[in-house]
């Protein structure tokens, strides 16, 4: 065998290792500063690989995903990310939670040209302000939540309103968009009070005397996690929520509803995910899967989970390719199914149009539920075209 | 406010202080006996609600059970604290000052893991209190009545453990250890039991302020970090050691924030200013306040000089020849890495060069300047911000790169001032309260930084933006700036400075300024830590502020600890040793805070003096 055989052998026996290389793609998370909300999630996804690779997996090869912690932090998080894209070469970026690190990952991805796919991330600047061709995000939006909630709260003609929120770029934008939008649905509505306590570290008695104090018909929250448990605990006990109804983003998910047990609120407006009364044929199929894989029921990061690995799945069987440009094109506008029906990956913005659940926290044997609740469609509550152009600078 | 929202804004703010004086109490306890900064204290706090929690389901929501369940927690907690000065601390008495720091760090971290593994991932809301679990009418408002018991065990707690300091013979020998640990020990008494003994009350006291809260606190796993920052402010205000200031310091900042939250926003002369948005910081300002009117906090005393071992440090001699050769051995592979590794290699390395310069930077001050920082992470989140702020502002990036340095500097020349003037843990305090403010600056300051989602968007000019071109960027600068700060050392500058750490009488005597040498060293400390910090922000391409945040002071302190404070390669060695086991540990295992945390304490209890000083030692063992 001389060297040009040689050669031309380990030519061909690159190019057919490269052809039978898995599809893979990094998966990157704060598991370990969020971990009620991510390890749903992490099972969530878990649940769809098994599901994609038990039929076949995609463009004929197994999908495999390699998951990194990644550290909570932006700085943490983008290394992860390089070493995902550097080391492992993975084909698509997926994960994140906080808006920070969702952000940074999602600049790294458009300074890299690697697809990200941000599941959790709720801030409105990562498909608008500083949105980018590489990054497309799953969840409903802080702005699209906050819509949701708009029109229950302008039928109720409440005159006073107080506003508590957690004091970062979350709670911020909530309470932003909440005023704005009010101020639209219901012109002279008036804003008496605000209380913007540190994240996790609300001081709930002082904060539920002075919203008391400011006299108000109704309360819009955004509080969550800890926070939202203190708050609730503190406004029954010194009577705040009898006289005032309150509006609060995210508590019926049960990542924050199911702490609050006895303490549940009545009558609250929430957004969430009541799991065990959504009885369609996809998310029974989903949740029968989930509960025999997991001997446990599923929360909302399950789903987001799901939906972010069928996502990928999707993308890279429609574009037929691993190409991270024909994954982009494919994206653009792709239709397809979730647990909690079907979306469409807008190409305007890259936002899916997934949707959430509105309705009002009770109690039932001592657990919090969510009742009178209806499917708020994604694509209904985002602001118009022209709009989002000015907003995103590509 | 009207008057009775007053009254019931003080009834909720003498309501928050009473467990956070618990808590503050027993920190308290042990740093005066002690000396320890002990981190952990937070930690027992947290087991302290989740073993509340815990036992309470257990034995059923009636008064007893409540209580029971409550008390048990508290001993459970005093029972581990026990257990970790006997098996752990002790050890570590006659190590360097600060390793324990480092011990009491690693628990944090094991302690978290546990805590998760236990109790799982969800936030456990406790129960009410049975029996009080309504509200009575004050002022025609419902005022929890679990609150007003909360009023009453604070000053009752706080008469017990007068009654226990001053009418007992155990509570003078706790007294007179606290003035003078080592005359306590020569006149016969027995060290090992008092601190054994000292640090079971504190850690009683830490589980006890976690039970008790149960009706008004979730347990979650963020809770021990929220709470020690709270509570190290408490304790520094109130005087280190001293119980009626840590009572006192705890009712003032809880108060102010109850009112903070009162008054909420504020419109005056066309200017809204939101009282509660301040609750991020307001404890760090009174603080920094407290301590540039009252060096030893509100009822402190000045510290006793410290003797011991652990203060007196060889003088510095000019690296061996061997060391020479390492260096430049080390170098040279740095240099050849792009050839050698693949892209990530280059990625991590840079992270490591950038952490190595942060963590010499630290070492220049708390090392041979004997100024303790905890806030180093202000002038690298300055340098972060400065750089990126710049280069948003339409500068180079090139210039912006040294538009850091330049604001860390100067945040560092401002703050450095008011510091010198201190000394010890109080030093180490206004660093830290100095850091916080800059953080929340930074965090609060949404038109200008971008609050808490940060600075997006900040890559390197064009001919630097390949890994390879960035790391040689990095590999200059990081080594130029740390054979800098190396070479100051040895310069006069260099020399003065240690006179002034081991001898401020005497350095004095001779003619040296001393605060106008700390002051210089903590502004060049800045500089470069600023260096460092903009470095960091290219290389990430977006910034948030959890550069200047507290656990980036952590982890450079636990870079030059781990290394080894008393050498000058020490923090170098920390910093590589500390990037590359969180990168490959968190890849690796998924309790990864918990393996860091068992790696460290290994290292710690097998190398007291840090990596490098037992290789010093062995070596010059060898050589004698």
């Amino acid at each position: 065998m001389n060297l040009r055989h040689l050669l031309s052998f380990g030519v061909a026996a690159i190019v057919s290792f490269g052809a039978h290389a898995q599809v893979k793609v990094g998966e990157l998370n704060s598991y370990k500063a969020f971990p009620a909300f991510l390890d749903p999630y992490k099972k969530g996804w878990q649940l769809a690989l098994d599901e994609i690779n038990a039929a076949g997996g995609v463009l004929g090869q197994k999908v495999e995903v390699i998951s990194r912690e990644d550290g909570g932090t932006p700085g943490d998080a983008v290394r992860t990310a390089e070493e995902l894209i550097a080391r492992e070469k993975v084909q698509v970026l997926m994960g994140t939670f906080a808006s920070h690190v969702g952000l940074a990952v999602s600049n790294l991805a458009n300074q890299r040209k690697v697809l990200f796919i941000a599941a959790e991330p709720l801030t409105d600047k990562i498909v608008w302000d500083n949105g980018n061709r590489y990054t497309f995000r799953l969840r409903p939006s802080t702005y699209m939540q906050t819509a949701m909630l708009i029109p229950d709260a302008a039928k109720l003609k409440k005159q006073r309103w107080a506003i508590v929120y957690p004091n970062y770029e979350y709670g911020q934008s909530a309470t932003r968009w909440f005023k704005e939008l009010m101020a639209k649905a219901q012109p002279g509505v008036q804003f008496v009070g605000e209380q913007a306590p540190a994240l996790g570290k609300i001081d709930a008695g002082a904060v539920a005397q002075a919203l008391a104090d400011s006299k108000p018909d109704a309360i819009f929250s955004s509080l969550f996690g800890p926070d939202l448990q203190k708050f609730v605990r503190e406004g029954n006990l010194r009577g705040l929520f009898k006289t005032t109804v309150v509006f609060n983003l995210l508590a019926g998910e049960p990542e924050y509803l199911d702490p609050l047990k006895d303490e549940t609120p009545d009558g609250w407006y929430v957004t969430g995910y009541p799991w065990n009364a959504i009885n369609t044929a996809a998310h029974k199929k989903f949740r029968d899967a989930y509960e025999k894989k997991w001997k446990d029921y599923p929360r909302l990061g399950s789903i987001v989970g799901y939906s972010t690995m069928q996502t990928v799945a999707n993308a890279l069987r429609k574009a037929k390719s691993a190409d991270t440009e024909k994954l982009i094109e494919a994206l653009r506008g792709m239709e397809m199914e979730t647990p909690i029906g079907p979306i469409v990956w807008r190409a305007l913005d890259h936002q899916s149009t997934m949707g959430a659940y509105v309705g009002r926290l009770a109690r039932k044997d001592g657990k919090g539920v969510m009742v009178d609740w209806k499917f708020a469609p994604g694509d209904q509550y985002l602001p118009p075209f022209e709009q989002i152009k000015a907003w995103r600078k590509d | 406010m009207t008057a009775s929202a007053i009254l019931i804004q003080f009834l909720n703010g003498l309501a928050s202080a009473s467990s956070l004086f618990f808590v503050a109490a027993g920190l308290s306890l042990i740093f005066g006996v002690t000396r320890i900064v002990n981190f952990a204290h937070g930690s027992l706090y947290m087991l302290g609600t989740y073993m509340g929690c815990s036992l309470v389901e257990y034995f059923g929501r009636t008064p007893l059970g409540f209580w029971g369940g409550v008390l048990i927690a508290g001993l459970a907690a005093a029972l581990i604290g026990a257990m970790i000065e006997a098996t752990l601390l002790r050890r570590l008495y006659q190590a360097p000052e600060l390793l324990q720091l480092l011990a009491t760090f690693a628990l944090v971290l094991v302690i978290k893991d546990f805590a998760l593994w236990a109790w799982g991932p969800e936030d456990v809301l406790g129960p009410r209190a049975p029996g009080l679990d309504g509200a009575v009418t004050i002022a025609g408002r419902a005022f929890p009545e679990y609150d007003l018991l909360l009023i009453a065990l604070g000053p009752v707690v706080l008469g017990l453990l007068w009654l226990l300091l001053t009418r007992t013979r155990w509570g003078s020998l706790v007294r007179a250890a606290t003035e003078d640990r080592e005359m306590a020990g020569a006149l016969g008494v027995n060290q090992g039991w008092l601190f054994t003994g000292v640090f079971a009350l504190g850690s009683l006291l830490a589980g006890f302020g976690g039970a008790v809260n149960i009706p008004r606190e979730p347990a979650t796993l963020m809770m021990d970090l929220s709470i020690i920052s709270d509570v190290f402010v408490v304790v520094v205000v109130g005087g280190m050691g001293s119980i009626p200031g840590a009572f006192l310091a705890a009712l003032l900042i809880s108060e102010i924030k109850a009112f903070c939250i009162g008054i909420g926003e504020v419109h005056a002369y066309g200017i809204d200013i939101s009282f509660s948005k301040l609750t991020l910081v307001v404890e760090f300002i009174v603080m920094a306040i407290v301590l540039v009117i009252r060096p030893w906090g509100l009822l402190g005393r000045a510290a006793s000089v410290a003797r011991g071992p652990g203060t007196l440090e060889d003088p510095l001699r000019s690296p061996s020849r061997h060391l020479l050769a390492l260096g430049v051995a080390v170098l040279g592979v740095l240099v050849l890495m792009p050839v050698l590794g693949d892209a990530y290699t280059l990625v991590l390395l840079g992270d490591i060069l950038v952490f190595a310069l942060f963590s010499v930077s630290l070492h220049f001050i708390i090392g041979p300047a004997g100024m303790h920082s905890f806030g180093h992470a202000a002038y690298f989140g300055l340098g972060a911000y400065g750089a990126a702020l710049a280069l948003k502002h339409l500068v180079p990036m090139e210039a912006a790169l040294f538009a850091g340095p330049f604001v860390a500097a100067l945040g560092a020349v401002v703050f450095g001032w008011f510091c010198v003037r201190l000394s010890g843990v109080y030093l180490a305090m206004l660093t830290l309260a100095f850091a916080q403010i800059t953080w929340s600056v930074v965090f609060q300051w949404d038109s200008f930084t971008g609050g808490s989602n940060g600075v997006v968007d900040v890559w390197p000019a064009a001919w630097l933006g390949s890994k390879t071109a960035y790391y040689y960027l990095t590999l200059v600068l990081a080594t130029a700036g740390i054979l800098l700060l190396w070479r100051m050392l040895y310069a006069p500058f260099g020399y003065a400075l240690r006179a002034v750490r081991d001898s401020p009488l005497r350095a004095d005597a001779i003619g040296i300024d001393a605060r106008r040498f700390q002051w210089a060293g903590f502004s060049l400390a800045g500089l470069f830590a600023g260096l460092a910090g903009a470095l960091y922000a290219f290389s990430k391409g977006s910034i948030s502020p959890e550069v200047v945040a507290i656990p980036r002071s952590v982890d450079g302190l636990v870079m030059v600890l781990l290394g080894g404070i008393q050498t000058l390669t020490g923090p170098v060695a920390g910093a590589a040793v500390f990037t590359w086991l969180q990168d490959t540990i968190a890849r690796n295992t998924d309790f990864w805070r918990a393996t860091l945390g068992v790696i460290i304490l290994i290292l710690v209890l097998a190398f007291p003096q840090g990596a490098t000083g037992m290789l010093r030692r062995r070596f010059a063992r060898e050589q004698s």
